[in-house]
């Protein structure tokens, strides 16, 4: 839904230096399981914007920023820091088999650049060349088995089963676009800290920047339970499928649109948001003339799915920015949702009371 | 107990939207309870009792919601797209009715099949709320709808949309009508959606922290034609669960119950389900673990519209549980 627009909704909340970090983050290196490299680069960041941060035993950070009057409302914030990738299980003389790690299509891997292990060694995904492949191979997409990460013999050397790789995909800013291997989720990396930045005074604001999430929001699961918050949001990057079709036909499945503003939740795979919470983003976009959309109902999922299970229950609703091509070693976002995106949850934050858990669902 | 089941059954509940059965049960268990509060995922906790010497914290589930559809997409004619709130099969949805939360109802249709299409994928069905074109429509993406059918009364056997588990909702509400005195804490819990995963019984169970937990829900049948392998049928008296695709009961809960029945001389039937699994899996699993069981009401057709019960099997459930729940309980 795209509510009219009654006040420019685009604040100045992302400027340079936001655009800055987030090609920092996204160029960093953080396939789940190892996030150490996004982790110390957020925790440098938000240093001085909370006032107790801690890492836990699965990695997530969890920063709580207090609320500074009564009565205090306990939101928790999540978004991930972990990306999809790979991990070498074996080889020799350079070439390497690996494992997929989160959901990534293995047929758009051939012919990909990889960076290999903690120094980043560069590495190339090889395909056979079509002077070398038959007219049926070239119909059947390839296996993971047959594909192999080549480092090259020395570099080889320097290189385990059990090291991490991803794409080599570098961070641009293409006129209205974003583009970077791991924009899912490291958009809602730096959302999540300029929302501390700009915590509302009655908020108490528990951050959780997440591990694991792509491999069955792991991180997530023990955060929540650790926080205990009232109510919780996850800040996550959701597909656009809305490229047009081949015969111009209206497609029916498209997830979401670029340019269509936030995905807000309704229901995922594992997740129904909180009717209250939807309304509530809903009408705050709707006062602040920010456009929204709500992301088509169906699979997939987000943070919420762990912590709305958590003890003894916790209203959630996930919040995402769209992108084209996720997964893949090139995400397309667009500046404008992602400054919707940071606009809206500012916003909806402010306006947000113990009040809410008070309302008829 | 007609007329407070078809109250139930009629209701429009979906996964995540319980809220107009929750007022319906708050309604009538409120005179009958010790304490009514409604938890963050929409359950609604019923308490009745005090712990006294041999007395257990027992929690009791019945789900309030019901499966459903959601709107995916309103095409430029006024056509609505969905996808599943629940484990919905494609083949009962042709030629039903729909209505949606916000009171709008529509039929389900489909595209032309082709000939190797045996069956009508979700992606080939919409639903007609009979607009003229997309501005018309009053149904927007992410709107939620139940499967329109009013209850039809054949005697002993009742039919309904959503037996599954509004049956056991009102089974669970007589019981405590019927309840004078008990030995337990007993916290009946009117739980939330348990059609895509047992989520509100897996926090509900948290709090409450049992020391006994008894799921009561609806079960498959052996008993129609060329039907699956299955030992339950309709008439024979509630189920007492062994086991389904999620859970094994406590061996001593199932021969508590049991004996209790054989002793009240109360008719019962023992089941094996194959697939699908209940509440009591949530709370068979919370924190470090709580004995549980299930009291199943044994259902024709679970999951379609036109869901059938014997109605002798729901009041001997009532029976059952009344006995269960009155005296000292000392699992062996």
């Amino acid at each position: 839904m795209t509510p009219k627009k009654t006040s420019p909704s685009t604040s100045p909340l992302i400027g340079a230096e936001q655009i800055a970090l987030l090609e920092r983050l996204s160029n960093a290196v953080a396939v789940s399981g190892a996030e150490h490299e996004v982790r110390k680069i957020v925790m440098a960041e938000i240093k001085d914007l909370a006032d107790d941060i801690k890492v836990d035993a699965l990695g997530n950070v969890l920063a709580t920023k207090h609320a500074r009057q009564e009565p205090a409302l306990r939101v928790m914030l999540a978004a991930h820091m972990d990306e999809v990738g790979f991990m070498l299980v074996d080889g020799e003389d350079g070439l390497y088999e690996f494992a997929t790690v989160g959901g990534i299509d293995v047929r758009q891997l051939p012919g990909k650049t990889v960076l290999v292990g903690k120094d980043h060694l560069p590495g190339v995904i090889g395909a056979k060349p079509i002077h070398h492949t038959t007219a049926d191979e070239r119909r059947n997409a390839i296996s993971l088995d047959s594909l192999r990460i080549d480092v090259g013999n020395e570099n080889g050397k320097k290189v385990h089963p059990g090291d991490r790789a991803t794409f080599a995909t570098r961070f641009q800013q293409l006129g209205p676009s974003l583009v970077g291997k791991a924009l899912d989720d490291r958009l809602g990396v730096v959302t999540l800290i300029e929302l501390l930045r700009h915590a509302p005074a009655h908020i108490e604001l528990l951050a959780a920047f997440t591990v694991q999430e792509e491999v069955g929001l792991r991180g997530a699961r023990v955060a929540g339970y650790a926080l205990d918050p009232q109510l919780a949001f996850a800040l996550d990057s959701t597909p656009a499928g809305d490229l047009p079709s081949w015969d111009g036909a209206e497609s029916p499945r498209y997830n979401t649109r670029l340019d269509g503003g936030p995905a807000i939740y309704v229901a995922d795979q594992g997740t129904l948001s909180d009717p209250r919470l939807i309304q509530h983003l809903l009408q705050t976009a709707e006062t602040f003339g920010i456009p929204c959309q709500i992301r088509q109902p169906g699979g997939g999922g987000t943070d919420a799915g762990a912590i709305h299970k958590q003890r003894a229950g916790i209203p959630v609703v996930s919040v995402s920015v769209p992108g084209r091509y996720a997964h893949t070693a090139a995400l397309v976002a667009r500046l404008d949702d992602w400054q919707h995106t940071l606009a809206l949850m500012v916003h909806a934050l402010e306006r947000l009371t113990p009040a809410i858990l008070e309302q008829e669902r | 107990m007609k007329p407070l089941i078809k109250k139930l059954v009629e209701a429009v509940g979906p996964s995540g939207y319980e809220g107009a059965v929750r007022e319906l049960v708050k309604k009538e268990v409120t005179r009958l309870a010790d304490e009514v509060r409604v938890d963050a995922l929409g359950n609604l906790i019923v308490r009745k009792g005090k712990q006294s010497a041999g007395g257990l914290r027992i929690m009791l589930s019945a789900h309030m919601d019901e499966i459903g559809i959601i709107a995916t997409h309103i095409d430029e004619d006024g056509f609505v797209r969905f996808t599943t709130i629940g484990g919905v099969g494609p083949r009962t949805l042709i030629g039903g009715r729909v209505q949606f939360l916000n009171g709008a109802f529509g039929v389900i249709a489909g595209e032309r099949l082709t000939a190797t299409d045996p069956v009508h994928s979700f992606e080939k069905m919409f639903i007609d709320l009979g607009a003229a074109g997309k501005a018309d429509c009053p149904v927007k993406v992410g709107d939620l709808a139940i499967f329109d059918r009013p209850m039809m009364d054949l005697g002993n056997r009742l039919v309904a949309k959503s037996m599954d588990d509004r049956i056991s909702v009102a089974v669970l509400i007589e019981t405590l009508r019927k309840l004078k005195n008990t030995p337990h804490e007993l916290y009946f819990v009117f739980s939330t959606q348990e059609e895509v995963g047992t989520r509100g019984s897996t926090t509900a169970a948290y709090a409450i922290d049992p020391d006994l937990g008894i799921a009561v829900d609806v079960t498959a049948t052996g008993d129609t034609p060329k039907g699956m392998r299955m030992a339950v049928k309709l008439g024979a008296g509630p189920a007492v669960k062994v086991r389904d695709g999620g859970m094994l009961s406590d061996p001593r809960v199932v021969r508590w119950m049991a004996d209790t029945a054989e002793a009240a001389k109360i008719p019962y039937q023992l089941e094996i389900l194959e697939a699908g699994f209940t509440d009591a899996r949530a709370i068979q699993l919370t924190r470090a673990g709580v004995p549980v069981g299930c009291l199943s009401i044994p259902c024709r057709y679970v999951h379609s519209p036109s869901e059938m019960v014997d109605y002798n099997d729901v009041r001997h459930a009532v029976s059952l549980l009344t006995v269960l729940l009155s005296n000292p309980i000392h699992l062996q």
